[in-house]
């Protein structure tokens, strides 16, 4: 940027603090409504992968080959077809979300010890009542853990969404105008808003599961640690 | 069980129901030639109140069988009979609330509390909230598990043994009148395993369930079992019979090998002084006169004496030497003692001590302490040896 | 099927493969960054990761510092760092367009490229059974080659597989590079949105595409390839049966 410029103008973020907060609100909204909607995809594919596990291996494989595709490319794919709306920049968040919770989701179900099954199947549960009340609460940490992958990864690629055009909204906007205007504060600003959206959101969802896994506290922690598995979509 | 709540106070169960396998038959397809796992035409019957133990090497069929029973495993062939009701015409999931299932890792739900665990049941079938309560506190005292203490706890926060009480709780929450049991004692150390099935055993005589066991170990089988189903791999029923049966006749030489060489003195352990006909003393009291006593002890073969108090309660033996040619019997004669017993000491018990003793006889003494008669290592060896079972506490083979 | 049909033609059109803006030539500056920062990446995270994974120590904290590291969107960090990384051309002495490029590319792909390396390499080695080291020491082993012969050998797959993730991301994000006048093949996108052709826009989204499940691909075959055979026949995780 220019050399003669401060690197941080605190009067300017002073006066624009309005502007500075719809931008992150619609980055959260953004976000969220991309991680809900992958989450409700990614969880009837598990579902259904589940009852049939030969799907597995297909949906993981698709799913993987759409999260290998760059996110700049995908975006700008769409517009041709979906314009500038909120659906062109949905549509690739939400399918880079489905990798991750689908593999979370089913790792869930895996670490559901064959005994724990066993016992419920012997004590009469039907499939359905299995599934709700003994699969899903242990798979919890699990789909969490999913969850944060996929939202902090999300709250990430908003910020290339802006690069497409500045009425998606979001963060990145400012980085756009910041860039084009040689103002380094916007930049700043956009850019570590972005982390630390990204840092509180990751400790929410944190805060989120000890409060929905009582029992696992101080015994589930290596499961807990989803990030530690890294992609291994393509077998 | 130990614990604060005596067995007296819980409720006494009411239902037990006889279990019987029909000609059952599981094959798996294309399995190998040993076929593991599969069992091929099981016909047995299981009184009820009973506990029946399945036992074997791995792959023979145990938990197959077992599994059939609550259907998570289906019969190729052959029906297996709830109380004469066929179990696979019943619905499947009433089936299985109405079975007690307890299985070797537990299987603990652990994002729920103990309390919770105990109560699956009667949750699944619409109990009560408070009735829920209720029975699980009720059930882990039955099982030696103080309730305040342990209600609100998760099964992570648990011992092993801790563990398989809740199973077995959880098991009968419900009040089944049929158990199945698949190797339960088989995760803990042989101390607290030791421990679960003396429990176990006290907990059945009140309960008297209708339980089918599993377990690759033979001496817990002889131990837990009114009745034992030996199996051999292939699925075949080797053996069915009281445990005293199966020690004292085993059927085939596989059943003589799977019990062991030492399985005389493994009927041992499973028989009483009581069973025996004890061999009656000689007897004298402290003022008698030696000399006339020394004539006793000459026309018997076991050439000791047992001096006795005036209440016929045993002091100690003198030798035939020992006794003097003229005068009166005094206590202080008395050179030597031998194991005491009563008519509840197993006969491996005795033989052990017997073994250690200098006279080798036992004094058989009842509840006071007043003398019955003497057990010798010879009729305890005499009574292993005997190839026809005396009576037993079991039940009698089934038709 | 106007817009397949000439993206085609763009992608064959003998004048787009040559030249400055060439596609070989974007393919190659696309290849050069991702390598160099791939490579940067490795040379930090695998003996950092080796060594906290062989010692136990400082594990969990590593491991927390590169998931914040994942929370930090590449896109900031090519953004954050374009403003220092020109003032200090005149300071350093090096061409502002590097300052521009160059320096922050590869920044925002080297920080990227180290969580999946540091934290695969750490829990790879971690998941190597302690027994295992245990008795290798009691047979005499020095740690280096307990670390040389044991625990790398048998954590290979998920130490290449951490490397693998990090390449298709460094890839993919390379396409970034283009914003800060990078070349590489992310150049068509944004010329591509910028000239409104959607010839050149395609062609760029099916050559960056194609190169990242390229790479993808040629590295699931390098973590396979490398994985000790004993290893791969074990087996697959998920589907053990049921005890009898």
């Amino acid at each position: 940027m220019r050399p003669d410029q401060p690197l941080i103008d605190w009067a300017w973020i002073a006066e624009h603090l309005d502007d500075i907060g719809l931008r992150l609100v619609q980055h959260l909204g953004i976000s969220a409504l991309a991680v809900a909607i992958g989450l409700a995809i990614a969880m009837a594919l598990a579902l259904w992968a589940r009852r049939s596990p030969g799907l597995r291996g297909p949906v993981t494989g698709v799913t993987g080959v759409l999260y290998t595709i760059p996110s700049l490319a995908m975006f700008a794919a769409l517009v041709p077809f979906t314009g500038l709306t909120l659906l062109t920049a949905e549509i690739p968040l939400v399918v880079y979300t489905l990798l991750i919770l689908f593999r979370n989701i089913m790792a869930g179900f895996d670490g559901v010890p064959a005994e724990v099954n066993e016992a419920a199947d012997g004590m009469g549960y039907r499939s359905s009542e299995r599934l709700r009340q003994i699969e899903l609460p242990l798979a919890v940490p699990l789909i969490i853990a999913g969850v944060r992958l996929a939202s902090v990864s999300t709250i990430g690629l908003v910020m290339i969404v802006s690069l497409l055009g500045r009425n998606f909204g979001g963060l990145g906007v400012l980085i756009t105008e910041g860039i084009q205007t040689f103002f380094a504060t916007k930049v700043y600003v956009g850019a570590a808003l972005s982390v630390a959206l990204a840092v509180a959101a990751d400790l929410a969802l944190v805060a989120l599961e000890r409060r929905a896994t009582p029992w696992a506290q101080g015994v589930a922690i290596d499961i807990a640690q989803g990030p530690i598995r890294t992609p291994e979509w393509i077998p | 069980m130990s614990g604060p709540s005596s067995p007296d106070r819980t409720t006494p169960s009411t239902r037990a129901a006889t279990v019987a396998f029909d000609h059952v038959t599981k094959r798996y397809p294309g399995t190998r030639a040993d076929n593991p796992g599969a069992v091929e035409d099981l016909s047995l019957e299981v009184p009820a109140g009973k506990i029946c133990v399945l036992v074997g090497p791995s792959g023979c069929g145990k938990t197959t069988s077992l599994k059939m029973v609550n259907r998570l495993i289906e019969p190729t062939s052959g029906r297996i009979l709830i109380d004469g009701a066929d179990a696979a015409r019943r619905d499947v999931t009433e089936l299985r609330r109405s079975i007690g299932y307890v299985i070797q890792q537990v299987g603990l739900f652990p994002h729920q509390t103990v309390g919770e665990n105990v109560a699956t049941v009667p949750r699944l079938l619409g109990w009560p909230e408070a009735r829920r309560r209720e029975r699980s506190e009720e059930l882990l005292g039955l099982v030696g598990l103080d309730p305040a203490t342990y209600r609100d706890r998760y099964p992570a926060q648990l011992s092993g043994g801790e563990r398989q009480r809740v199973g077995v709780a959880r098991a009968l929450a419900a009040d089944p009148p049929v158990m199945l049991m698949d190797e339960p004692f088989g995760a803990v150390d042989p101390i607290v395993r030791e421990r679960l099935q003396n429990e176990f055993l006290r907990l059945q005589a009140d309960l008297a369930k209708t339980i089918l066991f599993v377990t690759h170990d033979i001496d817990e089988a002889i131990k837990i079992g009114d009745l034992v189903a030996v199996m051999q791999v292939g699925g075949h029923l080797a053996q069915f019979g009281t445990p005293e049966e199966i020690l004292a006749n085993p059927a085939s030489d596989f059943v003589a090998r799977f019990v062991g060489a030492d399985r005389g003195l493994k009927r041992l352990a499973l028989a009483r002084v009581e069973s025996l006909e004890l061999r009656p003393a000689i007897t004298a009291r402290p003022g008698d006169d030696a000399a006339a006593a020394r004539s006793r002890i000459l026309a018997d073969p076991f050439e000791y004496l047992l001096l006795v108090d005036a209440l016929d309660r045993p002091i100690g033996w003198l030798a035939e030497r020992q006794v003097p040619t003229s005068g009166v019997l005094s206590e202080a004669m008395a050179a030597s003692m031998s194991p005491i017993l009563d008519r509840r000491t197993t006969l491996k018990d005795a033989l052990a001590m017997l073994i250690d003793a200098e006279v080798q006889a036992g004094i058989v003494v009842d509840r006071r302490g007043v003398l019955r008669g003497l057990v010798t290592v010879d009729m305890i060896v005499e009574r292993m040896r005997s190839p026809v079972a005396a009576a037993t506490s079991a039940a009698g083979p089934p038709g | 099927m106007d817009t397949l049909t000439a993206t085609v033609a763009w992608l064959l059109d003998p004048s787009h493969w040559a030249g400055g803006d060439g596609i070989p030539t974007r393919i190659a500056e696309h290849l050069a960054i991702s390598t160099a920062s791939l490579l940067a990446a490795a040379a930090v995270a695998l003996p950092v990761g080796a060594f906290i994974g062989h010692t136990g120590r400082g594990g969990t904290l590593a491991v927390n510092v590169a998931n914040l590291g994942r929370a930090i969107p590449s896109y900031a960090v090519l953004v954050i760092v374009l403003p220092p990384a020109l003032q200090l051309a005149p300071v350093l002495g090096y061409d502002p367009s590097f300052g521009l490029s160059e320096i922050p590319t590869f920044t925002a792909m080297f920080l990227l490229a180290i969580p999946p390396i540091l934290v695969n390499t750490y829990a790879g080695l971690r998941g190597v059974d302690r027994d295992l080291v245990e008795s290798a020491r009691g047979m005499g082993l020095r740690e280096g080659q307990i670390l040389a012969r044991l625990e790398v050998p048998l954590s290979i797959g998920v130490i290449v597989g951490g490397i693998r993730t990090a390449a298709v991301q460094v890839v993919a994000t390379a396409t970034l590079g283009a914003v800060v006048a990078y070349g590489g093949l992310g150049r068509y996108i944004i010329d591509g949105i910028a000239r409104h052709e959607n010839d050149r826009l395609f062609a760029g989204v099916v050559l960056v595409a194609g190169l990242a499940l390229i790479t993808e691909g040629g590295l699931a075959l390098v973590q396979r390839l490398a994985t000790p055979r004993g290893l791969r026949l074990a087996a697959r995780p998920g589907f053990g049966p049921a005890s009898t």
